[in-house]
C-alpha cells in the first residue's frame, strides 16, 4: 500500500511540475516536451487506476501522434516566441486576477463535496485484470451497443475533420509535373526506344 | 447491455438518412470533380427537403432511442424542420454566388450538410455526451465554411477567429459537463431532472457547473458578453454562409439552450434564470447601440443578430409555456427575415463584384424597386412595426416576460427596440430617399428572386394566417415543459 501511495504521489506531483514547466519553459521545444512527460505521467495515474486500457490509449494517441505533431509543427514554423510573449506581461495581472477569482470559486465548490456513500463500493467493484472482464472488454461492452449512437456521430466528426483540412490546403497549382501512371505504361517501344546500325569502328 | 434494435434505427431515421447522403455525395463528388458542385448543391437540398419529411412523419410522438441518448418530441419536430428550412434557403442562395465568384467546391454542400446533421443531433439529445458531439460536429463544419474563401485574408481571419474561441467555448462547456456529472452521477436529461428536483438545495458544484454549461451555450447563440466573435466573422465569411450563420446554428444552439434549461434543469430555474435575464439585457442592449456606428452592412446584421438573441432569451428566461412558445415563435420569424435579408445583401453587386457598404444601397429605390421594398418589409419587421410578422415574435416574447412578472425586462426590451429601430430604418431611409451614385448590377437572378420573393410576402402576409405557426408551437413547448 505505501508503494501504492508513494507511486501515485510521485505521479500527481510530477504531472503538476511538469504542467507548470510547460507554460514556463522559454523555449517552446522545451514546452512540448514537458507536455509529453505529463501525459505520461497522467497515464502512470490511469494505471493506478486500474484503467489500464485508457493509460495505453493516452500513451499511444497523445504522445504518439498527437504530441509530436506538435512537436513537428513547433520545430518546422518559423515562429518568433519571444515577440509573441511580448504583451503577455501587461495582460498578466487582469489574467490572474480572473485565474485567482476562479481558482477560489473552485476552492469553494471542492469544500462542498461529499463522497455518496457507496461511491467506496462501487471502486472496488470495478473490473479489474485479474478474473472478470478486462479494461478493454468492458469499454467495447458499451461502445458498441449502449453509446453506438455517440460513437458513429464522433466518426462523422472525424471526417468532417478529413474534409475540412483538404478543403483548406488542398488546391491544384499549375507546373508541377506528377507522375501519370496511364501514360507510363500506354507508352510502347517504338516511341521510346530507337535502333541504329552502328558500323563497327565508327561510333555514333 | 443491451444492442440497439430496429424501433431505435427508425426513430433516428432522418439523421441516418442525411448521413448516409452525405456520404454517397461526397463520394460522387470525388469522381465527378468540382463542376459537379451544382447538381450536389440541388441534391442537398433536395435531402434536406427529403428529411424534413422524415421528420414530419416521424410525428410529435416523445419517442427514445438508443437507451435513451435521443429523444424526438414536438420541439424536436418544430425545431428541425425550422432549420433544414434555413440551412436549405442558404445552401440555394450560395449556390449562384459561388459560381460567380469561381469558389463552388464539391465540398460546400457537403459540409451544409454535415452541419445541419449535427445541428439535428443537439436538438435531438437527450444526454450531455451526444450533446457535445453534435455540437462539435456542427461547429467544425462551420469553422471551415467561414474560412471557405481560403484566399481572402478576411474569411481566413474569421475562420481562425472563429475557431480559437470556438474550441475555448467548448473547452468551458465540457468542463461545466465534468462537473455536473461529477455532482449528478448521470448525463442523461431525464434522469438529471429528477436527481436535481429530488435534494432541497442543489449542490453549489452543480450550479458551477451549469454557468459554465451556459457560458459554452451562450457563446454559440452569440449572447453577450460571448458575442466577440460574431461581428468579425459576419463581415469576413462569403455572404451566403454568414446567410447560414445568422439562421441554422441559431436555431440549434437556442433549442439546445431550451432542453438543457428548462428539460435537465428546471427544477434549478432559480439559479439560471437571473443568468439568462442578464445575457438577454446585456445582448439587447449592446445589439442596439453597438450597431448604429456600422458602415458594413454585413457587421451591422451581425449587432442586429446579438440584439435578437437577447429578444429570443427573454422567453427563455420567462421559462413558462408562453415564453418557449414566444422563443419558438420569434426563432421562426427570425430565421426566415434573416434569410431574405441576406438575399437582398446578396444582390449587392456592382460590375460583377460585390458591395458590402450601406451607403452602397443609395437609391436602391429608383434603381431595384422591387429589392428596396423586400429589404424595407424585412427592416421594419426586424425593428417590429405591426403588422409585419417581427412584430409577432416580440409581441409574444414580451407578453410571456409579464406573465412571468419579469417587468424590468419586458421594459428594457421595448426600449432597446425603440433605439435598435434607428438603424433599421436608416437602411430604409437611404434606400429610398438618398441619391445612387452608382448603380448596382442587374438582374439579380431567378433563385434568388424566387427566395426574396417568398420570404418577402411571408413577413408582409404572417398577420393574415398566424394560428398554423403558433398551434405548432404551442405544442413544441407544451412537450418540453411537460417532458
Amino acid at each position: 500500500m505505501i508503494v501504492y501511495a508513494a507511486a501515485f504521489y510521485v505521479f500527481a506531483a510530477m504531472a503538476i511540475a511538469s504542467g507548470a514547466m510547460v507554460i514556463a519553459s522559454r523555449n517552446p521545444v522545451h514546452s512540448v516536451l514537458f507536455l509529453i512527460l505529463a501525459f505520461f505521467n497522467a497515464a502512470g495515474l490511469f494505471v493506478l487506476m486500474g484503467a489500464e486500457f485508457l493509460a495505453m490509449i493516452l500513451v499511444i494517441v497523445y504522445v504518439g501522434a498527437v504530441a509530436v505533431l506538435f512537436l513537428f509543427v513547433v520545430m518546422m514554423l518559423d515562429i518568433n516566441f519571444a515577440e509573441l510573449r511580448q504583451g503577455f506581461l501587461q495582460y498578466l495581472p487582469i489574467g490572474g486576477l480572473v485565474g485567482l477569482i476562479l481558482l477560489v470559486e473552485l476552492l469553494f465548490v471542492a469544500g462542498t463535496w461529499v463522497f455518496a456513500p457507496e461511491a467506496g463500493q462501487i471502486v472496488s467493484d470495478r473490473p479489474s485484470g485479474s478474473g472478470g472482464t478486462t479494461n478493454a472488454h468492458a469499454i467495447g461492452l458499451v461502445l458498441y451497443t449502449k453509446y453506438a449512437y455517440p460513437f458513429q456521430l464522433a466518426g462523422l466528426v472525424l471526417l468532417v475533420a478529413m474534409i475540412g483540412a483538404i478543403v483548406l490546403t488542398f488546391r491544384s497549382r499549375d507546373g508541377v509535373r506528377r507522375q501519370r501512371v496511364a501514360d507510363q505504361l500506354a507508352r510502347g517501344p517504338e516511341s521510346a526506344v530507337e535502333l541504329r546500325k552502328v558500323k563497327s569502328g565508327e561510333g555514333v | 447491455m443491451t444492442a440497439f434494435s430496429m424501433t431505435d434505427l427508425a426513430t433516428v431515421a432522418p439523421e441516418i438518412f442525411l448521413a448516409v447522403l452525405g456520404l454517397a455525395l461526397l463520394m460522387a463528388g470525388v469522381f465527378r470533380g468540382d463542376r459537379a458542385s451544382g447538381w450536389i448543391s440541388w441534391a442537398v437540398v433536395a435531402g434536406f427537403a427529403a428529411a424534413a419529411g422524415l421528420v414530419w412523419q416521424g410525428g410529435g410522438a416523445r419517442a427514445l432511442a438508443f437507451d435513451g441518448l435521443y429523444v424526438s418530441d414536438a420541439f424536436s419536430l418544430f425545431m428541425k424542420q425550422l432549420t433544414l428550412l434555413g440551412s436549405g434557403l442558404a445552401l440555394v442562395l450560395s449556390i449562384r454566388f459561388n459560381d460567380r465568384e469561381g469558389i463552388a467546391r464539391i465540398e460546400y454542400p457537403v459540409l451544409f450538410l454535415f452541419a445541419t446533421l449535427g445541428m439535428m443531433t443537439m436538438i435531438s439529445a437527450n444526454d450531455l455526451l451526444v450533446l457535445y458531439v453534435g455540437l462539435e460536429l456542427q461547429s467544425l463544419c462551420l469553422y471551415v465554411v467561414a474560412a471557405y474563401r481560403r484566399d481572402s485574408v478576411r474569411s481566413t481571419e474569421a475562420g481562425l477567429k472563429y475557431f480559437v474561441l470556438g474550441a475555448l467555448s467548448s473547452g468551458m462547456l465540457l468542463y461545466g459537463v465534468s462537473l455536473i456529472y461529477g455532482y449528478t452521477g448521470t448525463t442523461r436529461f431525464d434522469v438529471l431532472v429528477e436527481q436535481v428536483a429530488g435534494h432541497g438545495a442543489p449542490a453549489l458544484g452543480l450550479v458551477v457547473g451549469l454557468v459554465f454549461l451556459i457560458s459554452g451555450l451562450a457563446f454559440k447563440v452569440s449572447a453577450v458578453p460571448f458575442h466577440m466573435w460574431t461581428p468579425d466573422v459576419y463581415e469576413g465569411a462569403p455572404t451566403p454562409v454568414t446567410a447560414f450563420f445568422a439562421a441554422a446554428p441559431k436555431v440549434a444552439a437556442l433549442a439546445l439552450f431550451a432542453r438543457v434549461l428548462v428539460g435537465a434543469f428546471g427544477p434549478l430555474v432559480e439559479q439560471w434564470s437571473q443568468i439568462i435575464v442578464f445575457l438577454s439585457i446585456a445582448s439587447m442592449a449592446l445589439g442596439a447601440f453597438a450597431a448604429v456606428g456600422q458602415t458594413n452592412i454585413k457587421r451591422l446584421m451581425a449587432y442586429s443578430s446579438i440584439g435578437h438573441m437577447g429578444y429570443v432569451l427573454i422567453g427563455l428566461a420567462a421559462g413558462n409555456v408562453s415564453g418557449l412558445r414566444g422563443l419558438l415563435i420569434y426563432t421562426a420569424i427570425y430565421v426566415v427575415m434573416g434569410i431574405g435579408t441576406f438575399a437582398c445583401i446578396l444582390c449587392m453587386r456592382r460590375q460583377g463584384r460585390t458591395v458590402e457598404a450601406i451607403a452602397d444601397l443609395a437609391g436602391l429605390a429608383r434603381t431595384h424597386p422591387m429589392v428596396a421594398f423586400a429589404l424595407a418589409i424585412f427592416m421594419f419587421s426586424m425593428s417590429g412595426i405591426p403588422p409585419l410578422a417581427g412584430f409577432f415574435g416580440k409581441f409574444y416574447v414580451f407578453m410571456s416576460a409579464i406573465e412571468a412578472g419579469l417587468y424590468v425586462l419586458a421594459v428594457l426590451g421595448v426600449l432597446s427596440s425603440v433605439v435598435a429601430a434607428f438603424y433599421y430604418l436608416r437602411i430604409v431611409k437611404v434606400m429610398y430617399f438618398d441619391e445612387p451614385d452608382a448603380v448596382l448590377d442587374r438582374p439579380i437572378g431567378g433563385t434568388l428572386a424566387v427566395v426574396l420573393a417568398g420570404t418577402s410576402t411571408f413577413t408582409l402576409l404572417f398577420f393574415l394566417a398566424p394560428g398554423p405557426l403558433l398551434a405548432r408551437a404551442q405544442a413544441a413547448a407544451a412537450a418540453l415543459i411537460g417532458g
